[in-house]
């Protein structure tokens, strides 16, 4: 019996500390308590404040707001009706409604959920009237996104209902509520909701509103959304994204002094409004079904392409830096240039005994091709060779995320040693395994913004500011690496050589943009064409080259940095060059010159070589 | 005692039925059953006798329990004893079987699919180990003196434990450690207890501090608490000292090479959800989204029931479905946010209360074979009690257990009352046995 007694005490002790904590958790302790705002004999009424406006650089209105009316449903409360009347009223049939009841009633039969949102005006108008005949159903006014301008839907992003997952990360929102999904609507998204005001309504048990819960002490007023105004020059991105119709691809303008971003364009693309209201969940499914011209997909941020061409800028600085050449050393370029026993990197004919300033505006492959090889082969072995070129790119933003404000983006690819280690596991590879790099092609991959980001850091002789969208927000200051400095590992007396080969790339008779020039204007740019590859079934194809360019302008004091990719657009100057130059002009000028060459830009199409790409992809597709 | 002596009719099988046994039975049934209603009910579900719902099918596990409970009562008392031995094999053997016949539900293979519905054998296969356990202590040759009997007795209850925790049901299994308690009424030389509480005490230092201080550290204040025993054995008590100096040195040894092996063990034998659970109870980390979500949903509800409850069919976190598993092993929270701190309170109580009851009905037996079920059944209770309560509220790590009577599951509901009736039934018998 003594042992068995141990049993009772074992008993009443468990016991005895679980009341204890029961006491502790379930009376003490506010740690643990809910709100008795969460009764269910508290109704909550929502205020939800305007959403901020959003402007563009001059002022212009880019993201207003409409009014929008979503009818609530409490399906514990809701009385036998009149489903004919209503379903007319509200214009839905009763397959509808009995999905939405039956959904909200899933959700919770005392919450409310969303039945119908966005109704029009006028149907809001009849149903207002009637509406007292339908017990349990509510009128939520809400207000809804407008794009006066319809551009730039890419930077806006758009709002939708919150899901499941975010209503559970985050406590201040309830379903059928708006938030940002993408664009500055999602990374600006807790400035420009503001914050909603809650009144609790005190009901007694016949479910009858008696009042404001003990006077409204825990009532709170709803706080405006703050208006934004973007670095954006709206005028330049409409006159941007007219220009890129019919192609894909994507232009970023950046303003060198202080990384604020003039445009951001990804072609194709979509108008804004399509995404607002009651469309929004049909379009939604049509944008981002759409995988062949992708038009969520942002090019600007998260297209990664080979750079080309206008890579070898770095490389001449880097070769400066690295003091393996100078404005007068002079290599042999004989329509190429060999290396190792077969090596051999093709150029297309120019006399030789090719000079730095010379290389840069015929863009001659050797030149830089022999810069390289320098570089790498300058230290002791390729290991530190390489990495100090690495040291020397990723300086310039490259290679990794730029911390913009925006919420989409790609890392973009700089080989480091490790890197090609792990390609030659013998570790034997030399300068030669990755000459291509030389030239912006072989490993190295950008994005337009960060190609965009690096010509401004080009126009500043050796530093940049981290390109954002948002320029200030009422009353607040924006992030504060948003103003500083990113010097990079070039001293700036090296980039005046370049630049002087950047300006006659424009006026050099032999330049490869010459005739691209705009009178009036200094331009300094680089043209670039990128080949690039893609897999069918497990072969890889070689598609049409892209066509980049990049430019600054003017030439001292430069106001504007770009960059302009058009996916198989041929050559540099066929397609990236022109529209480059005109972003220029326009945004200097405030009008353009050249109208003729305009009038083909707005009107050319690639859509022949889309749709060929495509063939030739079901193509093999049917012989699979 | 003459005034206990029931002539058992027969025909009654009902007759020397403990009153106060069946009573807590009936009432815990159905408070679980509105607990039940109260955590699966939705309005899509209006009608009581809706079998589709999970309280429909509750209330057909628990009419059928009926049927059972007469077969208990009509077996006779002898029966249970002679063949205690042939139930456990066939326990035994229904638990291998699922190795190769089971049904695999959330990863577990501890279920025997029949038509629609699951049997888990190992709800059952209690009832059989502590009837076991009983004609094992029961025989008159048997005590705890010879070590080979304590093999014996272990041997009986970590066989089913083993084949469980292969399934693998880990939280199932460690039931079985309640049967030490009964070891321990019998006779088990309490230093297995004193041996095993300090071992579970320095694991948990070891894990706590482990951390914050390096395992050398842990190692040198170890050493220097033995050396200050030491230095007063030496000055105060030399003969026990002089008696003893090779057990405390061993002693020092193996707890040294202990703490050592609980890092290592913790690290590389236990698994990433188990490290979790333990952290989180010695509350190192507080992962309200992960591992500890369960839990802290449903301490946060149970918590919303303040004093009174938000009364019956009220609670908007329960029926907001708020909280995993609440109809299983999360149905105390129902008590706790609808009957609040009052009702939550008498649910332990009664609990209690039953458990006492069964502690004092095994204590009245004159039959060790009646005793010692007795106490088995009282322990398995006091278990799940404590286990699967002390989850909810957070005391204890995640243990998937359910609370007698009150969880959702055939299985346990039949197993449970299995366990009960036939010490029910053997209780009737007790006038025969002395």
């Amino acid at each position: 019996m003594r042992r068995g007694g141990l049993l009772y005490v074992l008993i009443l002790l468990v016991g005895i500390i679980f009341i204890g904590r029961l006491f502790y958790i379930q009376i003490l302790d506010n740690k643990y308590q809910i709100s008795p705002l969460n009764n269910a004999s508290i109704k909550k009424v929502y205020d939800y404040p305007e959403r901020g406006y959003v402007f563009d650089r001059n002022g212009k209105l880019l993201v207003a707001n409409q009014q929008s009316y979503d009818l609530m449903i409490i399906p514990r409360e809701v009385k036998p009706l009149d489903t004919i009347e209503f379903c007319n009223l509200l214009k839905i049939d009763k397959k509808f409604f009995l999905k939405q009841f039956n959904k909200a009633k899933k959700y919770s039969p005392r919450l409310p959920s969303t039945f119908v949102s966005h109704v029009s005006k006028n149907d809001y108008a009849y149903l207002q009237e009637k509406l007292h005949k339908f017990k349990g159903f509510y009128i939520q006014k809400r207000s809804i996104r407008e794009y006066p301008m319809k551009i730039a839907a890419s930077v806006v992003g758009y709002i939708s209902e919150v899901n499941q997952n975010q209503i559970e990360e985050n406590s201040y929102y309830q379903q059928g509520e708006l938030i940002g999904k993408n664009g500055i609507e999602k990374t600006y998204e807790p400035f420009l909701r503001g914050v909603k005001g809650i009144k609790h309504i005190q009901k007694d048990k016949f479910n009858k509103e008696i009042g404001s819960y003990k006077e409204g002490v825990y009532d709170t007023l709803a706080i405006p959304g703050k208006d934004l105004t973007l670095t954006l020059d709206a005028v330049l991105q409409q006159y941007g994204e007219k220009l890129m119709a019919n192609k894909r691809g994507g232009i970023i303008a950046i303003e060198p002094s202080s990384g604020e971003i003039l445009s951001l364009i990804t072609a194709p693309s979509y108008d804004p409004n399509m995404m607002v209201g009651r469309k929004r969940s049909k379009n939604s499914v049509l944008f981002f079904g759409d995988t062949i011209n992708k038009p969520m997909y942002n090019r600007g941020l998260q297209a990664e392409y080979p750079p080309g061409s206008p890579f070898k800028i770095l490389t001449g600085l880097i070769g400066l830096q690295e003091n393996v050449i100078d404005e007068n050393t002079s290599f042999i370029c004989r329509h190429g240039y060999k290396y190792g026993r077969k090596g051999f990197m093709g150029c297309h004919p120019h006399a030789s005994n090719v000079k730095l300033n010379f290389g840069i505006y015929t863009s001659c492959n050797a030149y830089f091709a022999n810069t390289y090889r320098r570089i790498i082969e300058k230290y002791d072995t390729p290991t530190i060779g390489m990495n100090t070129w690495n040291k020397h790119v990723e300086s310039f933003g490259l290679g990794n995320f730029l911390g913009y404000d925006l919420p989409s983006g790609r890392k973009g690819l700089i080989p480091d040693a490790a890197y090609y280690d792990k390609w030659y596991p013998a570790k034997n590879w030399t300068a030669t395994y990755t000459l291509s790099n030389a030239i912006g092609q072989g490993e190295v991959l950008t994005t337009p913004i960060q190609l965009a980001n690096m010509t401004a850091a080009v126009a500043n002789r050796g530093f940049y500011y981290t390109p954002h969208i948002v320029k200030n927000i009422k009353g607040e200051t924006i992030d504060e690496k948003f103003t500083t400095k990113h010097v990079t590992t070039i001293d700036k007396e090296h980039f005046e050589p370049i630049i002087q080969g950047l300006f006659d790339v424009f006026e050099h008779k032999k330049g490869t943009a010459y005739s691209s020039r705009v009178k009036g204007i200094e331009i300094c740019g680089k043209t670039g064409t990128a080949e690039n590859y893609t897999k069918i079934n497990g072969k890889r194809v070689k598609l049409t080259d892209h066509s980049i360019f990049i430019a600054f302008a003017p030439k001292d004091n430069p106001k504007i940095a770009i960059a302009v990719f058009v996916e198989n657009g041929y050559w540099g100057s066929r397609w990236a060059g022109p529209i480059a130059t005109l972003m220029i002009e326009k945004y200097l000028k405030g009008e353009t010159s050249r109208k003729y060459l305009e009038d083909r830009m707005f009107k050319g199409s690639l859509q022949e070589e889309y749709n060929k790409q495509l063939d030739s992809l079901y193509r093999a597709a049917g012989e699979k | 005692m003459i005034h206990c002596i029931v002539q058992r009719e027969k025909n009654n099988i009902f007759a020397g039925v403990d009153f106060w046994l069946v009573l807590f039975y009936i009432i815990l049934i159905f408070l679980g059953w509105l607990n039940i209603y109260a955590a699966s009910t939705s309005e899509d579900h209006t009608e009581i006798l809706d079998f589709g719902a999970v309280y429909g099918k509750q209330l057909i596990w628990i009419g059928l329990a009926v049927p059972l409970i007469i077969i208990v009562l009509f077996i006779e008392t002898r029966f249970y004893e002679r063949f205690a031995s042939l139930f456990y094999i066939a326990s035994i053997l229904s638990l291998i079987g699922l190795f190769i016949f089971g049904k695999n539900i959330n990863g577990a293979q501890s279920w025997y699919a029949i038509g629609s519905s699951t049997l888990q054998p190992s709800e059952f296969a209690k009832a059989f180990t502590a009837l076991a356990v009983a004609k094992l202590l029961s025989d008159k040759a048997f005590t705890f003196r010879p070590f080979k009997n304590h093999v014996k007795a272990f041997f009986l209850i970590f066989l089913p434990a083993l084949l469980i925790t292969l399934q693998p049901d880990p939280g199932s299994a460690l039931v079985y450690f309640a049967f030490l308690f009964v070891f321990y009424r019998e006779g088990l030389p309490p230093y297995y207890f004193v041996i095993g509480f300090l071992l579970i005490i320095l694991f948990l230092l070891t894990l706590y501090f482990g951390s914050y201080i390096s395992i050398p550290i842990m190692i040198y204040v170890i050493s220097g608490v033995f050396i200050f025993i030491l230095g007063y054995l030496s000055i105060y008590k030399q003969r026990v000292l002089k008696r003893n100096w090779l057990q405390f040195l061993t002693t020092f040894f193996i707890i040294c090479g202990y703490i050592l092996s609980v890092k290592y063990i913790f690290n590389n034998i236990f698994e990433e959800r188990h490290r979790n659970r333990f952290n989180i109870i010695l509350g190192k980390t507080t992962d309200i989204q992960g591992v500890g979500y369960n839990t802290n949903q449903a301490i946060k509800t149970i918590a919303s029931g303040g004093f009174t409850g938000k009364g019956y069919l009220e609670g908007d976190r329960t029926q907001g479905k708020f909280v995993p598993e609440q109809d299983t092993d999360y149905i105390f929270s129902t008590v706790g946010e609808e009957w609040g701190f009052i009702g939550s309170t008498l649910v332990i109580i009664l609990f209690i209360a039953f458990m006492f009851r069964i502690i004092h009905v095994a204590e009245r037996q004159k039959s060790t074979f009646s005793r010692v079920y007795g106490y088995s059944i009282a322990t398995i209770f006091f278990f799940h009690f404590m286990v699967n309560i002390g989850m909810v509220i957070g005391l204890v790590p995640t243990i998937g257990i359910p609370l007698p009577f009150f969880s959702y599951g055939g299985s346990s509901l039949w197993g449970f009352t299995l366990l009960l009736f036939i010490f029910i039934r053997l209780d009737a018998n007790r006038s025969y046995e002395w």
